[in-house]
């Protein structure tokens, strides 16, 4: 899958009328309406009530899994520990051929190469039925670190096959209000995703909204995240709690929808860390299709970024076929 | 197959055990009404629910003289504690039965099982629990010291909200030491008989609540009856005013929760995707049969195009349908007489030119339904912005700067709620003092709650239910604040209200 | 030689001046042993609708007025009728043939009422309103408000003590005030209302009318811009008819009382007229 065709900062200048810098950023950031915190959180409370049946379930478990980037993100990852993963992703239930395939697996820049190897002919755009290689970059999960090593860092990931690039924001420049450096970053990142042939690995924008804290912060940095052009904006990096939340995966909706309504481009929503049961999930289909229509439930503009979900998800897969409730010695961990 | 296809989620109606006729719950039984019987349906399938007796002046009698041996020989002799324990006990056979309830008042009423389920069954758990823990605190409520409960209560309610206002007017009474007779709507008396085999359960003392089913003839000798004390309906103006006019000359205490036609104010600077949840529930919630529905839409006119087009685009995604599916927003119209209400007020909009948008839904073939509907170029002096429609139905008008919002809000006969939207908290604290209304939303709407008062202005009532001011509209003042008078000329007295001529 | 009096034209109040009746009819005022007094103006419906005019006018000053401000005026009402007591009390013992002892107390316990109603203007809400304890994250309160402009049929058989026992329970929340004095006893009315006009009460915060309640009530009661009524002194009229009137626009109504204790001071005279406001605000941290 290739990065959109989208200019560096295109999106910006259009908008802004005049260059992205701290104070016109921080004069168009700060004009857009606030969100009330109770009104939001009801609103995902009303959208978590939703119904699902039968049928309705099935094709939901099933799209569930196909929208998930299985990750591994521990100081403790090895090859081994990769390769299983891989595994996991290509096959999530060895018992149901008829189980769909992960979105893709995301793992550390250093074990893109050992995720491309064990994945051989597996590798490639989900939307395609294969799987991609998500790397997070940018000196995660703290971002902590000088541009020119963020910046290798993505060129590194890219350069070893990674097809997704997710980075994180500097949330304490944006905590600064130094926006124009937020942005800047960005778009420097976003240079870094290019290949040599021209094409771009997609970049997901980590804002941590653990620790943007408000949900105006968010609202403020989804739409700096988009307007520097990012693929993606996605939650957390799930090191931080809270990680994702319904109300701020609904808002981050809210701005996909309006930035659709505003220009026509699509840009995906990746909620990560915290989501474990296949409930909460099927809340976010929801919300996903009520916010912004269902044409947004497919690997290129939703992504579930989760660990144990999928076993989960796997187990009422099983309950649906055989009727029983099903146990985790009968799911298989990667 | 479209995900959001939800697949019907039907609440199972297996739960209820509902007869086949019931009659009048007087004196803590069951019997028939002298009146001619008629029939309950369901408003969504048009199907026969139950047969329902009707109260004929010798039952209306016979109820008043139960409430008036329970009061004389055991309610106003009870300890407030044991009230209390009485209506606790209520309380829980109301959150223990909640899911049958909620699914009678959505079979009965045509209202979604989620607000049924979510709003208003656990809201009356908590008006008896909040009312019972008054029962032995009369003294603090501000009225003095031993306030006095007034008798027997009459009780009118409407068809919107059955159970709920029930829980409204029977709680406090109760609480306050008052014996009652209830009149449910006629429409919707179902959940007011169930309640009424709660009443057996909880063992409560028989004739302290005497629950009476029929048409407006039964509200009228009921409130009208000489041997009660005091009176609270709820439902529209006209029939509040006739209530006014009845007592006018008597001792009875009233209430009268009205109609509303609520302003809901939309500044520029407002958190735009919760005001526009806002509007949709302040109109759309429970079909717009709301008295304090915020159903005129008040947009500064420099957001009006962003915020219909919005609107209409979260209008698109509400589902309309049968009432027991837990996934449905919209249920059907209470009765063929209001779908024609709605029906003659949104052509007369038109009519006055109007612009109207309906939001696209598929009606279901049998019982009364209509689809959410806005009017945009709506002026103050059309009907549609003036008459309460009490249905789907928003019109939308612009203001340009505060004042305007304000003068246009309160340019009504009616004052029962209003709603603010704005991200500026001086401001909302501003146009909240100069709206005259008694409830007002500021960037939420309806919202209700057993310990806040809720009550209009102007001609949408008098008197407060809910909170400290509830109780008191169930009690006499005790030994009032005065001041100590000279004796020469005065020797202060209990102000006695209502003194005959 | 005694000095050659100069007598007093009774003229109604009206938005802060004195006019006439716009009907130009007097009527004659006699004292308790027949003697004639002086000519009160009789007032028409017209003066009624001038003063509710008035009376509406002045709603939005005196009840945006800081409650503090409110008291202030009300407590100078009482330094302003006490600096004329002496007038007040000759008044009283020619209109109502009592000695000057009980036209003193009736005087005394007037002013004494403004006082005790001037206090409570910054400390009824506090009385009356309540911050609501409801489940879920929103700041809400209650709040007294007034409810507009209160039309008063004053007490029939006092020619002060009544009038001020009546009109300033409902001034203590904001509300402005059309009150019709007693038949037979209105002069100490209008010259209250000399006193109301050099006290800082806003023209048109009170409104005095003189002549037949009998032909004035219905009009006010039936009146779409008045909020309440005060039938406190109707009971000699057909107050039921009124009461039966005010329900067309579902107005606030007090009803007849009777005797020397008509009126009595209380915290439920002030609330009578007003209406419990509650606000609902969403409270968010993040």
């Amino acid at each position: 899958m290739t990065g959109t065709q989208i200019v560096p900062g295109e999106r910006a200048i259009a908008l802004l009328g005049g260059e992205a810098n701290d104070a016109n950023l921080r004069r168009y950031l700060h004009g857009i309406p606030g969100v009330d915190a109770v009104g939001l959180e009801q609103r995902a409370a009303g959208l978590g009530t939703r119904s699902i049946k039968t049928t309705s379930k099935a094709w939901a478990l099933d799209r569930i899994i196909g929208l998930i980037d299985l990750t591994t993100l521990e100081g403790a990852d090895t090859p081994g520990k990769v390769r299983s993963l891989v595994a996991k992703a290509v096959t999530p239930d060895p018992a149901d051929p008829g189980c769909p395939r992960v979105a893709a697996v995301c793992v550390y820049g250093d074990m893109v190469g050992h995720a491309v190897q064990a994945l051989g002919s597996a590798h490639g755009d989900p939307d395609q039925g294969k799987i991609a290689v998500a790397a997070v970059a940018t000196a995660f999960p703290s971002g902590r670190a000088s541009r020119s090593i963020k910046l290798e860092d993505t060129a590194d990931a890219v350069a070893a096959g990674a097809d997704e690039i997710d980075m994180v924001i500097d949330r304490g420049a944006f905590l600064a209000g130094r926006y124009g450096q937020v942005y800047d970053e960005i778009i420097a990142v976003k240079e870094a995703c290019r290949r040599a042939d021209g094409t771009s690995a997609h970049l997901k924008i980590i804002l941590e909204t653990g620790e943007l804290n408000t949900y105006d912060n968010v609202r403020r940095a989804s739409w700096l995240g988009i307007l520097a052009g990012g693929d993606f904006i996605k939650t957390s990096t799930g090191k931080v709690a809270p990680a994702a939340t319904l109300p701020v995966t609904l808002l981050m909706l809210e701005v996909v929808r309006d930035w659709h309504r505003l220009s026509g481009e699509k840009v995906g929503v990746k909620p990560a860390g915290g989501i474990r049961a296949s409930k909460d999930a099927i809340k976010y289909l929801v919300t996903v299709a009520e916010t912004v229509g269902e044409e947004w439930l497919t690997p290129h503009l939703f992504r579930f970024g989760a660990s144990s979900l999928l076993n989960d998800v796997l187990m009422q897969r099983q309950k649906m076929t055989t009727g029983h409730y099903a146990g985790p010695d009968y799911v298989t961990i990667d | 197959m479209s995900f959001l296809e939800y697949a019907p989620a039907p609440e199972s109606q297996a739960i209820l055990n509902l007869r086949s006729e019931y009659g009048l719950f007087i004196d803590g039984e069951f019997r028939e009404g002298h009146g001619t019987p008629f029939a309950s349906i369901s408003p969504a399938t048009e199907k026969h629910i139950a047969t329902i007796s009707t109260a004929d002046a010798a039952d209306v009698d016979a109820a008043v003289a139960a409430a008036r041996r329970a009061y004389d020989r055991t309610w106003s002799r009870m300890s407030g504690a044991d009230r209390g324990k009485y209506l606790f006990r209520i309380a829980r056979l109301v959150q223990e039965r909640s899911r049958e309830l909620a699914v009678a008042e959505s079979l009965d009423n045509g209202k979604p099982i989620k607000e049924s389920r979510d709003v208003d069954v656990p809201l009356v758990a908590a008006w008896f629990f909040y009312y019972a823990g008054w029962a032995d605190k009369l003294d603090h409520a501000g009225l003095g010291a031993n306030p006095a409960s007034l008798g027997v209560a009459a009780q009118v309610i409407p068809w919107n909200f059955p159970l709920l206002m029930l829980a409204w007017k029977i709680a406090p009474a109760l609480a306050a030491g008052n014996t009652v007779v209830l009149k449910p709507a006629e429409t919707t008396s179902l959940t007011a008989l169930l309640f009424a085999e709660i009443v057996q359960q909880a063992d409560l003392p028989p004739g302290v609540v005497n629950i009476i089913t029929g048409a407006g003839a039964t509200g009228v000798a009921l409130v009208g009856h000489d041997d009660v004390n005091a009176v609270a309906f709820t439902g529209s103006t006209p029939v509040g005013r006739a209530i006014a006019k009845s007592v006018a000359g008597t001792n009875k205490k009233v209430t009268l929760e009205l109609g509303g036609k609520a302003a809901n104010i939309v500044f520029d600077d407002a958190p735009i995707d919760q005001a526009i949840e806002g509007i949709v529930n302040g109109i759309f919630f429970n079909q717009g049969h709301v008295c304090c529905a915020g159903s005129r839409l008040l947009v500064q006119e420099s957001i009006h195009g962003e915020v219909v087009d919005r609107l209409k685009a979260r209008l698109s995604t509400l589902r309309l349908g049968d009432p027991l599916d837990k996934n449905t927003d919209i249920g059907a119209i209470n009765s063929s007489a209001q779908l024609d209400r709605i029906r003659a007020l949104s052509d007369i909009g038109e009519a006055e030119g109007a612009e109207r948008w309906t939001a696209e839904c598929t009606i279901p073939e049998n019982g009364f339904w209509f689809a959410p509907t806005i009017f945009t170029n709506v002026s103050t002096s059309h009907r549609i912005a003036q008459e309460e429609v009490f249905g789907p139905v928003l019109s939308v008008l612009t203001f340009r700067t505060p004042a305007e919002a304000i003068a246009k809000a309160n340019n009504t006969p009616f004052g029962l709620s209003a709603g603010i939207w704005s991200d500026k908290g001086s401001r909302i604290l501003a146009v909240a003092d100069k709206l005259r209304a008694g409830v007002i939303w500021a960037n939420t709407f309806n919202r209700f709650d057993p310990a806040s008062p809720f009550g209009g202005y102007k001609e949408s009532g008098y008197g407060r239910e809910g909170g400290r001011h509830g109780i008191a509209s169930y009690l006499t003042s005790g030994t009032p604040a005065r001041p100590a008078v000279a004796a020469a000329v005065t020797k202060p007295k209990t102000v006695t209200k209502g003194a005959t001529k | 030689m005694t000095r050659l009096a100069v007598p007093k034209t009774y003229k109604l109040y009206i938005g802060g001046a004195f006019p006439r009746s716009e009907s130009g009819r007097t009527y004659e005022i006699v004292s308790a042993k027949g003697a004639f007094l002086a000519n009160a103006s009789k007032a028409s419906r017209k003066d009624a609708r001038d003063a509710v005019v008035a009376a509406r006018a002045a709603v939005g000053g005196w009840s945006g007025a800081t409650a503090y401000n409110r008291a202030q005026v009300l407590y100078r009402v009482a330094e302003i009728l006490e600096g004329r007591r002496a007038q007040f009390v000759a008044e009283i013992v020619d209109a109502e043939g009592v000695s000057s002892a009980v036209a003193t107390a009736q005087v005394d316990t007037a002013i004494d009422r403004w006082v005790w109603y001037a206090g409570w203007a910054d400390k009824y809400a506090q009385v009356a309103g309540n911050a609501n304890p409801v489940a879920g994250p929103y700041f809400n309160i209650s709040v007294p408000e007034p409810t507009g402009v209160v039309a008063i049929i004053a007490p029939q058989d006092s020619s002060l003590l009544g009038l001020v026992s009546a009109v300033a329970p409902a001034l203590v929340s904001g509300n402005t005030v059309v009150v019709v004095a007693s038949e037979t006893l209105p002069l100490s009315a209008i010259s209250l209302s000399e006193v109301l006009a050099t006290s800082d009460v806003p023209k048109g915060v009170v409104n005095v009318l003189t002549g037949s309640p009998a032909e004035i009530a219905p009009w006010l009661a039936s009146h779409q811009d008045v909020n309440a009524l005060d039938l406190v002194g109707a009971g000699a009229l057909d107050w039921v008819d009124l009461q039966i009137a005010a329900a067309d626009t579902l107005k606030r109504v007090l009803t007849p009382e009777n005797g020397p204790d008509a009126a009595a001071p209380s915290l439920g005279r002030i609330t009578a007229f007003v209406e419990t406001k509650t606000v609902w605000h969403t409270k968010g941290l993040i």
